[in-house]
């Protein structure tokens, strides 16, 4: 049993900081065996598929981990997601339309593309969080379809977005080497938020938002905080998206899409993001490799949603969050001491 | 009451009609510093809501009330109880997920001030503050007998330990006028004496004054110094425990009708 | 004037389609606070099962729109095949879970649709074989019409059954307490189970209406169909059922209207502004009651 002892509480801030700098020192070395096996080609001809598979994955990662930012720390369901997405891939893809001769070096253009993809999805969020936030529940994530679906009708007609037709030859500036490190800062930001008084606050509304209000929390602020978060985050994703596709089209973003965000957040675990992280790069790649299955791929999906409803409703990995310190402390035969909830840290790729 | 100073508290025909329906009128009441009040009456008699007006739940449709004079008519739950009115509720209300200490740490939060910037990128700012709050919130854990529990998750507590839960979250508030609705509820009598002790520490040794709804009319006699009693949304009686235990329309409105189970 | 007449006419008829799916997601909603995602593609199942049967009722020399009749029975038989293996297990564990089982059942039954009947729309034969009349210069096509007599028809049918009926009223009654509707002996799940019957079977007539109007199904028809008729639901107040008539008729016209005389392009947004804006000013809907949560 632990025993509340000051000093031990107050030790924990420096082992925090060394678990940061391992989970960092992890990631390094994950993306070095990434690199290495890109580099060396050992994959042969395939070596761009997989990389396209990874480039893939690494975005999908910020859309299910942003949108369980919603899901499992804020406890409301959207269901328009990929509306977001939307307005962070044309409003980014416009951006580089027009200073597509402009001489700047790709990389920086590229930075600004996620910038204003996700400052434009962010606003939009503030635009549709106000009036939104105010009903909760199954109300809530039906309005969330219906403003992701006037987001889509209005870039059907609009003439900047291509006018219902496709929008294409947009620049390729994604590349899997820029965007995995753009996914780890994305969810390295999300976890800071989580783990802060932030996240603790937006829980708190989650578990009962009549008491949140009761211990001083201006409820409706933080939720809308939390919404347009989560959704500056799906902009960079749909920046990133456009500018790996180079093609895109406003039907793409549909009510389909956003759901098979959500079903992905749910399985992978609500409030967990090491399983948004593994369940997005999981349920991304898993279909590439298997083509011949595509079709069954959302069959597969919503089978195993019911399955996890029934059985898991909080999803494969619950509320779990994966600990690289906890592991080590493990291996080395430590006993982990200590209480479980404050110190849990999170590895972004494994 | 004190004449001299300014009252802690000041509600003047605080009044709430639903839908026609009178649930409080012409509700009025004065409580000094430090001062135990308690607020009692039968089943129904809109004695929470009462709490409810005095925490911004419900907007009252007459009257007003003041908290050190401070117009607090208007404002929502969160602006009150930053303004220095705290609460808890008679059906506990708990972030049940999350550990005592994170409960009281949430209510800690609107005196916290580092920002975005500061959460993301670990700044020292954070880790003090951080810092300061754990050590504060393990504090208010120990006022309430707590402190070996802070790393429960709530929910997972017993009863009596979630009720004091809630009185440690209030606390961390920093309010000046604590509302208890019916703590004492579903408690034995160890657990009961056990929260009397901790009422009278928080009054001595934070200098707040205490609003009490309470069923159990003995708990009340012995612990207030005030008394008002209300009875179909209207004050009938109001004076120290010896007075009330001899009102007439006191002993009328517990005895002479038998009351619907059906609290408001 | 011609065209004001013929918009009007086509706002009824695609309001009456609305109204009749409205009306499976209000019964469902009014008895168990769940908005079934997959009573959208219920309208699915029916569009290919006429598909499939109305070329079987010409050959064996029957009308063709009693095809519908087969269409209700299997759209039943599958609702209530949703309902007891998906909704069922989860219906204690919150709201939530049931929402996500409902969308689940969806993506189920459109990504099944498509690995059955591949992924190209299906012409469906003509139905009813009705001439159109010209009034006041507007050419009326007469099956509209009869579109929108079978609507009000089953509306008010329905509500008689609700109100005048021992099983109606224990409709009514699980809503508002189940432990109290079990004492007083109502089989609870059976109530459910017998309501996402109706609702179903009333998905597969608003199948042979779409049908008869948009004679083409396609995979993922219901969705979107199931969407707007959720919003006239709710515009009408959800769980009330003659504000499913109600509010589908009132989105059929406006669609029609926008379509005709304002923007072509922007007749779905406004569809979708109707519910963000009904939702925002008065959750209730036009004939629903506010209820509030207590502290």
């Amino acid at each position: 049993m632990f025993k509340c002892g000051r000093s031990n509480r107050m030790k924990k801030i420096e082992s925090k900081k060394v678990a940061y700098l391992l989970n960092f020192i992890a990631i390094c070395i994950f993306f070095g065996i990434l690199m290495i096996l890109f580099k060396k080609e050992v994959f042969g001809s395939r070596t761009s598929y997989f990389q396209g598979i990874c480039t893939t994955a690494c975005y999908t990662i910020i859309m299910v981990a942003s949108l369980n930012l919603l899901t499992g720390f804020m406890g409301e369901f959207s269901l328009g997601h990929a509306g977001f997405m939307s307005v962070g891939a044309f409003s980014s893809a416009i951006l580089t339309n027009y200073l597509a001769e402009s001489g700047i070096p790709s990389f920086v253009l590229f930075l600004m593309c996620l910038l204003v993809g996700g400052i434009a999805a962010g606003i939009t969020g503030i635009a549709v969080g106000v009036p939104a936030l105010r009903l909760r529940g199954d109300y809530l994530c039906i309005v969330t379809v219906a403003f992701a679906e006037i987001i889509r009708v209005a870039f059907c007609n609009f003439k900047i977005t291509g006018g219902g037709k496709t929008m294409s030859g947009i620049t390729r500036l994604s590349n899997f080497y820029w965007v995995f490190w753009v996914m780890v800062i994305c969810v390295t930001i999300m976890y800071m938020y989580v783990r802060s008084r932030y996240g603790r606050t937006v829980m708190a509304i989650r578990e009962d938002y009549i008491a949140a209000s009761a211990s001083g929390i201006n409820v409706t602020y933080y939720k809308v905080l939390t919404f347009t978060i989560s959704a500056f985050f799906a902009g960079i994703a749909g920046a990133i998206y456009a500018h790996y596709m180079t093609a895109i089209i406003p039907t793409n973003f549909n009510f389909n899409y956003s759901a098979e965000f959500l079903t992905e957040v749910i399985i992978g675990g609500t409030g967990s993001l090491t399983g948004s992280v593994i369940g997005a790069a999981f349920l991304s790649a898993l279909p590439e490799l298997m083509r011949q299955f595509s079709n069954y791929r959302m069959l597969a999906y919503s089978i195993v949603l019911v399955l996890v409803m029934i059985f898991k409703p909080s999803g494969i990995f619950g509320t779990y969050e994966f600990s690289l310190v906890r592991v080590i402390n493990r291996l080395l035969g430590k006993s982990t001491t200590g209480s479980t909830a404050s110190k849990k840290t999170v590895q972004e790729v494994e | 009451m004190g004449a001299a100073t300014e009252p802690v508290l000041k509600a003047v025909h605080l009044g709430i009609s639903f839908g026609g329906l009178k649930a409080v009128s012409d509700f009025s009441i004065e409580i000094g510093e430090s001062e135990l009040f308690g607020l009692i009456g039968p089943n129904g008699a809109g004695k929470t809501t009462v709490f409810n007006l005095l925490t911004g739940v419900y907007q009252p449709t007459e009257g007003g009330f003041y908290l050190n004079g401070e117009k607090m008519n208007g404002k929502k739950t969160h602006q009150v109880v930053e303004a220095g009115i705290a609460r808890t509720f008679q059906n506990i209300r708990l972030f049940k997920k999350m550990t005592a200490l994170e409960n009281v740490k949430v209510a800690m939060n609107m005196k916290m001030k580092y920002n975005l910037v500061d959460a993301i990128f670990r700044t020292p700012t954070y880790w003090a503050e951080e810092k300061a709050v754990e050590e504060k919130a393990l504090e208010l854990l120990k006022v309430v007998h707590l402190e070996d529990k802070a790393d429960t998750v709530a929910e997972n507590l017993p009863y009596g330990q979630q009720r004091r839960l809630e009185i440690a979250r209030a606390l961390a508030t920093h309010m000046k006028l604590l509302l208890l609705d019916e703590p004492a509820a579903g408690m034995n009598p160890t657990e009961t004496a056990e929260l009397l002790d901790i009422i009278s520490v928080i009054r001595n040794h934070f200098k707040i004054s205490v609003l009490l709804i309470e069923h159990d009319m003995s708990l009340v006699m012995k612990i207030c110094e005030k008394i008002q009693v209300i009875d179909y949304g209207e004050t009938i009686a109001f004076g120290t425990p010896e007075e009330i235990a001899n009102h007439p329309r006191v002993i009328e409105a517990y005895l002479g009708k038998d009351e619907e189970e059906n609290e408001c | 004037m011609s065209l004001f007449i013929q918009s009007i006419v086509n706002g009824l008829n695609q309001g009456a389609i609305y109204a009749l799916i409205a009306l499976g997601y209000t019964m469902v909603y009014g008895i168990i606070r769940m908005i079934n995602f997959a009573h959208g593609d219920f309208i699915m199942v029916g569009a290919y099962t006429l598909f499939y049967t109305i070329p079987l009722m010409i050959s064996a020399g029957m009308p063709a729109w009693l095809a519908v009749i087969i269409a209700i029975v299997i759209c039943s038989v599958i609702g209530v095949m949703v309902e007891v293996i998906a909704y069922r297990p989860v219906r204690r564990s919150g709201s939530m879970s049931a929402l996500i089982t409902a969308l689940a059942m969806s993506v189920f039954l459109e990504n099944l649709a498509m690995v059955l009947f591949g992924a190209n729309p299906k012409s469906v034969p003509a139905i009813f074989n009705l001439p159109a009349v010209e009034i006041l210069g507007a050419k009326l096509q007469l099956k509209y019409l009869l579109t929108l007599g079978i609507g009000i028809l089953i509306m008010v049918g329905l509500q008689l059954f609700v109100k005048f009926t021992k099983l109606g009223k224990a409709m009514r009654a699980v809503p508002q307490d189940k432990q109290a509707a079990t004492l007083v002996g109502i089989k609870v799940n059976k109530i459910i189970t017998t309501t996402f019957a109706i609702g179903s079977g009333l998905a597969a007539v608003a199948a042979l209406m779409y049908c008869s109007t948009y004679p083409r199904c396609t995979t993922d028809m219901g969705s979107m169909m199931g969407l707007k008729a959720f919003i006239a639901a709710v515009l009408g107040g959800i769980g009330v059922i003659p504000g499913a008539m109600i509010g589908g008729l009132i989105v059929g016209l406006v669609e029609i209207f926008v379509k005709v005389y304002i923007a072509p392009g922007w007749y779905e947004a406004i569809t979708y502004s109707i519910l963000i804006i009904v939702l925002l000013i008065k959750p209730s809907g036009i004939l629903g009651k506010n209820v509030g949560e207590k502290v």
